[in-house]
């Protein structure tokens, strides 16, 4: 008996034979480890591991183990759609984590959609994402959801009447954080005194500032990367306007502490994850992250870390029958249901509907924590 | 806000001026287009920057740190990539092309010791100190790079005008067949130049970097593109040209955020210098038959 457990665990660990017979549930992990993306999708993997490693370690899902099958799509849409395809037809897993940029998820999802297998991003927050079909999920929360949070706290607590607005117009990040901004102004009836634009790679805002200046707003909305968002700030502060800068999720990074040193204070910010955040869950992710890891995880890390943790929920309802497009479809129609509440708070799903206005995917649904930069660090406004 | 608008004007010229004058010094002496001197500019920058944060240099001496780098990677371009060419006779066009292949590999090396991301000097007070007038700003790091700019701009004039040295200078800018039947040491006089426009370009890199806040491989790119707009404008190898050049095209975008809009920044910039460009084709200071250096 022994014996030949490890001759089929040797057989297995050399490919002659396929895993389903050993009843673990294999889940493929699509996400960029190499190249620019990876600052991202490195933080994604060990989120996944946390959580994996947790579920596990408590006997897994029903008895039956949980097998992550990794693979690097770097950041790529080829690439993004290569590996979704050699995760759904030949490993044949379950569903699908992935991928990490929300332009590689818009060419690679479809694929995942039209062999009904549940593809689920945790850091695609561009528009449209889910709206591919209803086998997208997501539960990395859009800027369209946190900038209008953002704002209102920031109006709460300053008073502030009218704004100013300075954006990159040439990134499409930048821009469709501006065009989030403007709706959400126009919703809250903030007039905007002065709208101001820079290109990626300007490094001289005080044109721009200057105007701001005169045109008397009581803070300014910005929508930019760090890149160029820190040095702007630090101009700002240089012709004594001292008005707080509101950003969108570009400006949400512990670079802006460095980059914008000794001018970095009075900036808001709004995320799905802090880690400032004293709630247990938090705590504990936070905690058990850094001792495996040895570093600090980040939001990325956290979401990664959740969206497991959603999975295992959805898991638990499903009836593994072995049958494979069973056991997908299964799983999709389990997981809308899911509730939990992780490391980036009290979380749960929303059907969105597709252009035609027919219900398509699901997004998350989840509150933005809302922060102010004060002595080089984020403290949370409630 | 007009005033400060004028006084932004003023800075974002010193830095467009500082830029261009390394440039300018080359093309007149050397007659070539050297579209490294961006990257030099920001080897200058991560030079004095890794002086400050590695080594621990005041910013004087980081300062010197980055002319020296500079001037070395000056010598060096002369040396291996002008020089030859010039033995060859080589078309106009290839030392060009030579230092668009020489800055992208700079530019790549930077990127993978340091990574694309912004890097910061470590360095305050200069950068945000200043003067108030009447509600106008001013960092003493900004009059500095005024001052600069025109006390270097002077001084290269002078130098020009008035030493043996600046005498050979002009003759071989004039003609390279009679500068050497002279017996100037034509081959001395251009490595000479290469240095110090490269060191120029180097001194601009640490006081710009320090000035946007925004050390990165790419951050001689727009300088570039910039500052051949500025050459151009100026009269090509004109050394009072560059300075009045960068002025030109720091009023001009700075002018065109405050009254058209910031979004046609560049747009209002260069059509302007294109208009000035078809009423003076040979730039501000330019001549029929130019003159150099």
């Amino acid at each position: 008996m022994q014996r030949t457990r490890v001759l089929i665990g040797a057989l297995v660990a050399f490919g002659y034979l396929s895993t389903p017979s050993l009843a673990q549930i294999k889940i493929g992990v699509a996400e960029a480890l190499t190249g620019n993306a990876a600052q991202y999708g490195v933080p994604i993997r060990k989120g996944f591991e946390l959580a994996l490693n947790e579920i596990n370690g408590r006997g897994g899902i029903n008895g039956q183990k949980i097998e992550l099958i990794v693979e690097d799509e770097q950041g790529k849409k080829e690439e993004a759609i290569n590996v979704f395809k050699k995760l759904i037809f030949q490993d044949k897993v379950l569903m699908l984590f992935g991928p990490t940029l929300s332009n590689s998820a818009q060419a690679s999802d479809p694929v995942a959609q039209g062999a009904k297998v549940v593809v689920f991003g945790t850091s695609n927050t561009a528009d449209g994402i889910t709206s591919i079909g209803n086998y997208v999920f997501r539960n990395s929360v859009t800027e369209a959801d946190i900038l209008p949070v953002t704002l209102k706290v920031a109006v709460q607590k300053t008073g502030l009447k009218k704004v100013a607005v300075l954006y990159g117009n040439d990134d499409i990040f930048t821009k469709s954080g501006y065009d989030n901004f403007k709706k959400a102004l126009e919703t809250l009836k903030i007039p905007v005194t002065t709208t101001e634009s820079f290109a990626k790679g300007d490094v001289d805002f005080k044109p721009q500032l200057t105007k701001i200046k005169s045109s008397n707003a009581d803070a300014i909305v910005m929508s930019a990367l760090v890149a160029e968002g820190a040095p702007a700030m630090v101009q700002a502060r240089q012709l004594g306007i001292a008005l707080p800068f509101i950003g969108g999720n570009g400006m949400n990074s512990p670079k802006v502490f460095d980059l914008a040193k000794d001018n970095s204070d009075n900036l808001w910010v709004g995320s799905p994850w802090s880690s400032e955040n004293p709630a247990v869950e938090n705590k504990r992710f936070i905690a058990a992250y850094q001792k495996a890891q040895n570093a600090l995880p980040d939001q990325f890390a956290a979401q990664a870390y959740d969206a497991m943790y959603v999975v295992a929920q959805a898991l638990k309802q499903v009836k593994i029958t072995g049958k494979l497009q069973a056991d997908r479809t299964a799983l999709r129609n389990a997981l809308p249901a899911v509730q939990i509440t992780g490391a980036t708070g009290p979380f749960k799903f929303r059907q969105v509907s597709d252009k035609d206005g027919k219900p398509a995917g699901y997004d998350a649904v989840q509150t933005a924590i809302v922060m102010m930069t004060k002595g080089n660090q984020y403290v949370i406004q409630k | 806000m007009l005033a400060q608008q004028l006084v932004n004007a003023i800075s974002l010229g010193g830095v467009y001026a500082l830029f261009a004058l390394g440039f300018t010094l080359i093309f007149g002496v050397l007659n070539v287009v050297n579209l490294a001197h961006g990257a030099i500019f920001m080897l200058g920058a991560y030079t004095a920057l890794q002086a400050v944060v590695l080594f621990k240099f005041p910013l004087v001496l980081a300062l010197g740190a980055a002319i020296v780098v500079t001037g070395v990677a000056g010598w060096l371009l002369d040396r291996l990539i002008f020089a030859p060419l010039r033995a060859r006779q080589a078309p106009h066009l290839a030392p060009m092309i030579a230092t668009i292949g020489l800055a992208i590999s700079l530019n790549s090396t930077i990127q993978g010791i340091f990574g694309a991301e912004n890097l910061r000097f470590p360095v305050h007070g200069l950068a945000a100190e200043g003067l108030q007038f009447g509600g106008v700003q001013i960092t003493w790091l900004e009059i500095q790079i005024i001052l600069l700019a025109l006390v270097l701009m002077a001084v290269l004039l002078w130098w020009l005008k008035h030493t043996r040295m600046g005498c050979a200078l002009r003759a071989l800018a004039e003609s390279r067949k009679a500068a050497a039947l002279l017996g100037i040491d034509v081959e001395g006089l251009f490595r000479m130049t290469s240095v110090i426009a490269a060191l120029l370009g180097g001194v601009a890199g640490v006081l710009i970097a320090l000035y946007t806040n925004a050390v990165f491989p790419q951050m001689g790119q727009p300088m570039l593109h910039k500052g051949i707009a500025v050459v151009i404008l100026g009269g090509m190898g004109d050394i009072r040209g560059a300075l009045l050049g960068g002025f030109f095209l720091g009023c001009a975008e700075v002018f065109s955020v405050a009254y058209v809009g910031s979004t046609m920044r560049d747009a209002v910039a260069f059509g302007l210098l294109f208009a000035i460009l078809l009423l003076r084709p040979d730039g501000l200071f330019g001549k029929a038959a130019p003159r150099r250096a």
